[in-house]
């Protein structure tokens, strides 16, 4: 029976053996065992069956031996039965088990931000240079009543409600120790400082060391309420009930026993070695009233002083879900579109359930538009925001902010393998193993998240200013700025943008 | 083709005449200041806006229609007997002018709400104005109401603003405060409607510059209920002063400060308080920012607000002899008329300049 399991690798590792000297840094870089030196010492060999393309081993040979492949090997294959289904059906008669993947759909439906242009000023007006004149991108986070009251000398009274207050409209989406180690969260934090942003613990509570942090943090609060307390409530500068993830719609969350151990294990508040499930729903919200209920519970705990976010997935009745939760007493609404990413996923959720999130950002903004409500919350949206050009696109069909995670990840090190759920990241990011987790130095990777977006926030200027527009606000919502190309026209309705040549 | 199908893009002349002791002058001066800016205009649009030129019906909506047919003239006013007590109606008074060619029927009402229907409506009276006048403008088709205030009036057309002027008969009105507008449109729409001034109730707006935050600005409005129908800068700059200074209860150089914001560079230096209120206003009023370029001559009754963009990529110029303030896109539209200036000066961008009648001054 084991020939009908066993198929050939999907990758193949191959060395340069003029340029190998043996010196082994691949067996010790590889979590995952695929390099091994031969008996006798004069040789490496290795076992493609455990490579993942994480492609560590070919960053760190010194002599640029390595190269990993994809193999070349003709499975039989046609229009319908794809290599990776017929595979999938060999690994589900063996195991009888739900498939598991990690970090984003990446099945080739349309990426509607590559289907949208942006405009540039000429003649009738001037674009504006961003090395002359002032290019604003700061941007506030929460509901802007537009009633003003004056004091007794006829000065207007400058109180707000609890917002944001950000740098740039870009910040880093949840992900929650445990999924992601302490020096991963230890990054992210100190980058959120230095940009003026936020960073979002995810569902995993909050390590007594990153309290300092707070300023720049948004704490979490999931369905499994993990490590949630009045103090790490009110460590953070915003509060987020997660409703829904757009890599797993509908589908709770799974930490596995082996991974909530020491300082994690007491973080969640959870016995060492016991999983951490994320039940599919918050069990004490089955309708909208209920989750009224829970947004004004975690503002009496914080005394009103924290705006609150709720962050739901993109599904195909998400203006309709928005429209509740912008009247539900909620400040800001996250929406996460259905290529966002994961530390472990269903496969067959990850890659079918869900819409993406230009669409579902374009359908509710135009909805709160519609029922006068818009300025009642803001909009961050995620999953997947790519590059500037993404942001850029997203604000001008109307989101007032971006999250991102898997962007962030690339940044320290991630190569996208897609084996977080494995629990060994050879990047030392989506692991708890030690020696895995010192890979990444948080000195290190907060340099590389605080110059991504540096270098995001200079193209996000450079593009306004080509647009001739100095303050990111005359961007929210400022279609006219898009042109969509290759879309039919009900693509172009919900978008709310004209085509090319239009 | 009209305003509205398409968006265009227009350079612009501007000009605007105050007398601050409220003493009337004819509208012979705003013709020949607007006119020697000729060269800024491409005679296809050209308007004025006159305050306080009805002071016997002060007390009354001046509705200035275009229809394009005797038949839409019945329905429209058909629909302002509903709505309205008519007080007064006439056809607008002109002059055939050779260069002015396919005028649409040009009449005036002077009206009052219905008290009842008033009441009904659960609406203040200029809500109520403005709701009749969207439903004409919108759902009567071929009907176009292009000036509904008290006691002011617009005069606009398609042709260069000088011969719009003559074609009105402008120097046989009297007011205390006129601005003109020479159109450069960068397309050929031959619709009067689309000329500026645009007016709602007495704002009346001149405008040079194409706005780059057009679509975030009439979003926006469009939430608070106003339909933008021209898809121009002008209309939708009109409503954001209305949102602003009627409905909103901001003071001019609040609006000002909300449509040409200071940059936070600035903002984060001034005293505590002032910040606070600056951060407050760009923080809730954030939709209402104008970027891009633009110089307005904003006519209210009692007075006149001149802004330009915060960066100053239109042209205006401030001429003052006497009790007269003259605004313009290039100073020459003011020595046009008044060679003999007390002071001429260019406001900076983002700096209101605000004219009232003495004694109205805020």
């Amino acid at each position: 029976m084991m020939a009908l399991d066993l198929f050939y690798p999907r990758f193949d590792v191959v060395r340069n053996r003029e340029r190998c000297t043996l010196c082994g840094a691949c067996i010790s870089q590889c979590a995952n065992g695929v390099h091994s030196r031969a008996e006798d010492g004069r040789e490496m060999l290795a076992d493609p069956t455990r490579c993942v393309n994480c492609q560590r081993c070919v960053a760190l040979c010194p002599t640029r031996a390595l190269k990993i492949v994809k193999s070349d090997n003709a499975v039989q294959e046609n229009a319908n039965w794809s290599g990776k289904a017929i595979r999938e059906i060999y690994r589900q008669a063996e195991s009888g088990g739900v498939l598991l993947s990690s970090m984003g759909n990446p099945a080739p439906y349309p990426v509607y931000f590559d289907r949208m242009l942006l405009n540039a000023s000429q003649v009738t007006n001037p674009s504006i240079d961003p090395l002359r004149e002032p290019m604003e991108t700061r941007v506030f986070l929460g509901p802007k009543p537009q009633a003003i009251s004056r004091d007794a000398s006829g000065q207007i009274e400058s109180r707000l409600p609890p917002y944001l207050s950000l740098s740039m409209p870009v910040m880093f989406s949840a992900m929650s120790y445990g999924s992601i180690n302490y020096n991963a969260h230890e990054s992210l934090a100190r980058a959120a400082e230095e940009l003026g942003i936020f960073y979002n613990t995810g569902e995993g509570g909050l390590h007594e060391n990153l309290y300092r942090y707070g300023n720049h943090t948004i704490v979490q609060v999931a369905s499994g309420r993990f490590g949630v307390h009045p103090d790490y409530l009110n460590s953070g500068a915003a509060i987020e009930i997660k409703m829904g993830q757009g890599a797993k719609p509908g589908i709770g969350g799974h930490l596995p026993g082996a991974k909530i151990v020491g300082d994690i294990s007491r973080t969640r508040m959870i016995p060492e070695h016991s999983d951490a499930i994320s039940p599919a729903p918050h069990h004490d919200i089955y309708s909208i009233e209920d989750l009224r209920q829970l947004v004004y519970s975690l503002k009496e705990a914080t005394g009103y002083q924290k705006p609150v976010i709720v962050k739901i997935a993109a599904v195909h009745n998400v203006s309709a879900i928005a429209s509740g939760i912008a009247r539900s007493g909620a400040d800001i609404i996250a929406i996460d579109g259905f290529r966002g990413g994961t530390g472990a996923a269903p496969t067959r959720i990850r890659d079918h359930v869900g819409i993406p999130v230009e669409l579902a950002l374009a359908s509710v903004d135009s909805r709160l538009r519609e029922e006068g409500i818009r300025d009642h919350v803001s909009l961050i949206v995620g999953g997947s925001i790519r590059s500037s050009t993404d942001v850029v696109k997203a604000i001008a069909l109307g989101a007032d902010c971006v999250y991102i995670a898997t962007a962030a990840l690339l940044a320290l090190g991630c190569h996208l393998c897609g084996s977080c759920h494995t629990g060994r990241c050879n990047w030392g990011i989506a692991t708890q193993v030690p020696e895995l987790v010192q890979r990444l130095d948080p000195d290190v990777g907060a340099r590389r998240l605080v110059n991504l977006l540096a270098a995001w926030q200079h193209e996000i200027m450079e593009m306004m200013g080509g647009m001739g527009i100095n303050a990111i606000e005359s961007l929210r919502g400022n279609r006219l700025m898009l042109r969509g190309i290759g879309l039919n026209q009900k693509e172009l309705d919900i978008l709310g943008i004209k085509h090319a040549g239009e | 083709m009209r305003e509205g199908q398409v968006r265009i893009p227009s350079g612009c002349a501007i000009s605007g005449i105050i007398d601050r002791s409220g003493t009337p002058m004819s509208g012979e001066a705003i013709i020949q200041s607007i006119s020697r800016m000729h060269d800024r205009a491409n005679g296809l649009g050209g308007g004025f806006a006159a305050y306080g030129i009805y002071p016997e019906y002060k007390e009354y909506y001046a509705f200035h229609i275009f229809y394009d047919d005797p038949s839409v003239k019945r329905a429209c006013e058909e629909f302002l007997e509903r709505h309205f007590d008519i007080i007064n109606l006439s056809k607008i008074p002109t002059r055939k002018v050779r260069e002015i060619t396919d005028e649409p029927l040009i009449w005036r009402y002077f009206l009052l709400p219905l008290p009842t229907r008033l009441a009904d409506s659960q609406l203040s009276e200029g809500e109520y104005v403005i709701k009749c006048v969207f439903r004409i403008n919108i759902q009567i088709k071929g009907a176009y109401v292009f000036s509904c205030g008290k006691n002011m009036g617009v005069f606009k057309g398609v042709g260069y603003p000088e011969d719009i002027g003559r074609f009105y008969r402008l120097e046989e009105y009297q007011g205390y405060c006129f601005t003109a507008h020479g159109r450069y449109p960068t397309n050929t729409p031959g619709w009067w409607g689309g000329a500026h001034p645009f007016a709602l109730l007495d704002y009346s707006v001149v405008h040079n510059g194409e706005i780059s935050s057009y679509d975030a600005n009439r979003r926006s409005i469009e939430m608070y209920g106003y339909t933008c129908t021209l898809q121009t800068d002008t209309e939708v700059i009109t409503y954001l002063i209305d949102y602003l200074h009627r409905k909103r209860g901001l003071t001019l150089s609040e609006t000002a400060s909300v449509l040409a914001a200071p940059f936070w560079q600035e903002i984060d230096r001034m005293p505590e308080a002032e910040r606070a209120r600056y951060s407050y206003l760009r923080n809730v009023y954030a939709a209402q920012l104008i970027t891009g370029p633009f110089s307005i001559l904003v006519g209210f009754t009692g007075g006149m607000m001149a802004l330009n963009d915060r960066l100053k990529l239109r042209s205006m110029v401030v001429g003052e002899k006497g009790d007269r303030v003259y605004i313009a896109s290039e100073e020459a539209a003011i020595r046009a008329v008044e060679p003999e200036l007390d002071g001429v000066w260019s406001p900076e961008g983002g700096q209101p300049v605000i004219v009232e009648l003495y004694g109205r001054e805020t």
